[in-house]
């Protein structure tokens, strides 16, 4: 494929995966933003949305269009319960003590892990998408008449593709919009900056993270709802969206929500453009090895605020 | 209300004796009928099974093929009188762990032989564990390492061919039907390995060319980012892919190439355990596939795969009675069967009676050679090479026609025959 098109593929690529990545990381980012503590689980909770998805269309049995939406609502809410229950049940009795709930989430990993094998079992399984159509993209070349448009070979996408881009844009916006013009915003913002100050106006502060980590787990429950009608629910499919969201977090800084969203879209595009033209194996390399320079020359991340 | 102590009273009491009674006599359902034997003791042979990991679709089948065909065996009257067991043990599709799984089938469980394992990269990793334990190994996998000399005496492959025979067998059709200019997409591990290096040659020798080789990690998830790869001048895409990604796999291929494709050769692997007809496949229709064994029933189906399929419990279509919608590993299964009624024969003809007769029982397999087609070999008859372990059979290319897997061309066993590259009787036990 000549290069431009070949580009023009590799970017799509790109934004589909920044764009799922951007949810995933915004749930890891929120969670600890707020509560201060690493979730490890947080690939299985992406995981978990993905099954419950298959498990919703499979249960409706009617169009794929019918039971995708109602995967889209039912899977992050049931997910965010689970998490809400998990944070009630053992994050809570270890106080988000930080060493503490980084053994606990990882316990936490297994069980989702294994109950999910013991369950629905080690096959891979394919969710319809609602609609999906091949859509051939132009190109431009100069000809004899000026700018002419063609069609390379093979330069296409698809049309859930693009709504998987167009979807996860309306989700972060919506998100912005909760966290910065509603109440439920306000408090989760109080607790984030000073978590006794805000107890002592009258915050909810138990109630406020329970909730968090619940939208956080809800969050990349959403992203992986939209992946898998593209690839297919699968028990150890937690493990690379775990990996990558912790590289987006660490380089947009912990905390920081704008941060991870420029450092998703860093790592989504350069992953899909550099996979696209050199290896997988290749990009997870310099995606790892960023991470790498960050902590060293900037440890508070891209948008981070320097700890004293 | 405890009081601290253990109460042992008349009624549990009671219950465990009888419970031990019962256990010391030995009364297991089935053993009854094998009183003749001269030691009623049940031949155990260890099934290495992918329970979990990349390789969980087929270890599933390869698991009810095997139970069907330990069955069979038993009605029979078992092996030399003794009942075949069936030892399972999951090996996470995982090379290390096969190692270890190995170890536990001889020391353990005391199994008298080992077999079942499919991937290559976990038969390499566990083979050379037999060798040491010398514990007879009977994978069901495909990749060439057996005959190449690589592993050791204690590892056969009697029961399904492997890809230097089957890429040998479909380059004339390919190089003569479909295309002269291939580009190859495999996974990137010894299998797919096996396809590049001989298929490769086997084109060369048609007058072909393979004018790009696409290698993909066997756990990726996204495929489109490879096919930008495939040159333009492509006449035939070569696939092979394994994996839980499969389906993606094929949807994204038809995605890429929309209506402009060029011919389109397959592997079965790509849809072992997906129906040809699931939504995103249509641009399958007109394409080629290698099956080891059709999945879809022929016209000309024998009496031998009618009973196989009833059997192991799938339909005309390859897909289990009991769900329509669970396509079975068709293509590869038939191996477990086949090498467990081989292990039978050898046994016999070796008049195996216990772990000091393993070498015994390997040169009783070594000195096979035709088997022909029959309730024993329902894939087609087989011609086993007792000095590289490894046997030959016939292959067949099928055309997908409405939705169908139409058989166009049958490949006989010496189609896919190749010199030897090793002579394992010469080696020691």
């Amino acid at each position: 494929m000549e290069f431009g098109p070949h580009l023009m593929l590799a970017a799509l690529e790109g934004a589909v995966t920044a764009a799922i990545l951007a949810l995933t990381a915004m749930g890891l980012s929120i969670v600890f933003g707020v509560m201060r503590v690493v979730n490890v689980a947080h690939g299985e909770f992406y995981m978990l949305g993905a099954v419950l998805a298959w498990w919703v269309a499979t249960v409706l049995g009617t169009h794929p269009a019918i039971g995708f939406v109602a995967a889209l609502i039912i899977a992050p809410a049931l997910v965010g319960g689970i998490a809400m229950v998990a944070d009630r049940l053992v994050l809570k009795r270890v106080a988000y003590d930080a060493d503490r709930t980084i053994v606990a989430t990882i316990g936490m990993l297994y069980i989702i892990q294994q109950t999910t094998l013991m369950t629905f079992g080690p096959d891979a399984r394919p969710v319809e998408p609602p609609f999906n159509t091949r859509l051939a993209l132009p190109w431009f070349e100069w000809g004899e008449n000026g700018f002419a448009m063609f069609w390379p070979w093979g330069l296409s996408t698809t049309s859930y593709k693009l709504f998987v881009i167009a979807a996860a844009a309306v989700v972060l916006v919506a998100l912005w919009l909760v966290i910065t013009r509603t109440k439920a915003g306000l408090l989760m913002r109080a607790t984030q900056q000073d978590s006794e100050t805000a107890q002592a106006f009258g915050v909810p502060v138990g109630r406020v993270y329970s909730l968090v980590f619940g939208l956080g787990a809800g969050l990349a429950a959403l992203g992986a709802v939209l992946v898998v009608p593209i690839q297919q629910a699968h028990y150890l499919m937690g493990h690379d969206p775990l990996l990558l969201s912790f590289i987006v977090v660490i380089i947009g800084g912990l905390g920081s929500l704008p941060g991870t969203v420029i450092a998703a879209l860093l790592i989504g595009m350069s992953d899909g453009i550099i996979s696209v033209f050199f290896s997988p194996t290749l990009a997870k390399i310099i995606a790892t090895l960023l991470v790498a320079l960050v902590l060293v020359f900037r440890p508070q991340g891209l948008m981070g605020r320097a700890q004293t | 209300m405890s009081n601290g102590k253990t109460q042992i009273n008349r009624r549990t009491a009671l219950k465990g004796l009888g419970a031990g009674t019962l256990a010391a006599s030995g009364v297991l359902p089935g053993s009854l009928g094998f009183a003749q034997a001269q030691s009623s003791a049940p031949i155990k042979i260890g099934f290495q099974k992918h329970a979990t990991g990349i390789g969980a679709a087929y270890g599933r089948w390869y698991d009810a093929t095997t139970t069907a065909a330990v069955a069979r065996i038993n009605d029979m009257g078992g092996i030399n009188g003794r009942p075949v067991e069936i030892v399972t043990e999951d090996d996470g599709t995982d090379p290390k762990r096969g190692a270890e799984v190995l170890e536990k089938f001889a020391t353990q469980h005391n199994c008298d032989v080992a077999f079942g394992t499919l991937f290559s990269h976990v038969v390499i990793g566990s083979a050379p564990r037999a060798g040491e334990l010398k514990l007879p190994y009977f994978v069901v996998s495909e990749g060439h390492h057996v005959a190449s000399g690589m592993l050791n005496r204690y590892t056969l492959q009697p029961g399904i061919t492997d890809v230097k025979s089957q890429v040998k067998s479909m380059a004339p059709f390919v190089g003569d039907n479909l295309g002269k200019k291939v580009t190859m997409i495999y996974p990137d591990f010894a299998f797919g390995h096996d396809h590049r290096d001989f298929f490769s040659e086997a084109i060369e020798a048609q007058g072909g060319e393979v004018v790009a080789k696409i290698a993909i990690p066997p756990t990726e998830t996204s495929f489109t980012r490879y096919f930008p790869n495939i040159p333009r001048e492509t006449e035939v895409v070569y696939h092979v892919m394994v994996g839980p990604g499969v389906l993606t796999f094929v949807k994204e291929l038809g995605e890429f190439f929309g209506p402009s494709r060029p011919e389109i050769f397959g592997f079965i692997d790509s849809l072992e355990a997906v129906s040809i007809n699931s939504p995103g496949l249509e641009f399958l229709e007109g394409t080629y596939f290698w099956e080891g064994n059709p999945r879809h029933a022929q016209a000309n189906q024998t009496e031998f795969d009618k009973a196989y399929r009833e059997a192991v419990g799938v339909d005309e279509m390859g897909a289990s009675t009991a769900d329509a919608k669970d396509v079975s590993t068709y293509a590869h299964m038939f191996g477990c069967w086949e090498t467990l009624n081989i292990i039978k024969a050898g046994m016999e003809s070796a008049d195996y009676q216990g772990p000091g007769d393993r070498a015994k029982l390997i040169e009783a397999v070594e000195a096979m050679t035709d088997m022909p087609e029959s309730m024993d070999h329902p894939q087609g008859p087989k011609r086993f090479n007792g000095k590289t372990h490894q046997t030959f059979g016939v292959q067949y290319i099928s055309k997908v026609e409405n939705g169908k897997l139409v058989v166009q061309h049958t490949a006989s066993i010496e189609d896919g025959m190749y010199e030897d590259e090793v002579d394992y009787t010469t080696q020691s036990f």
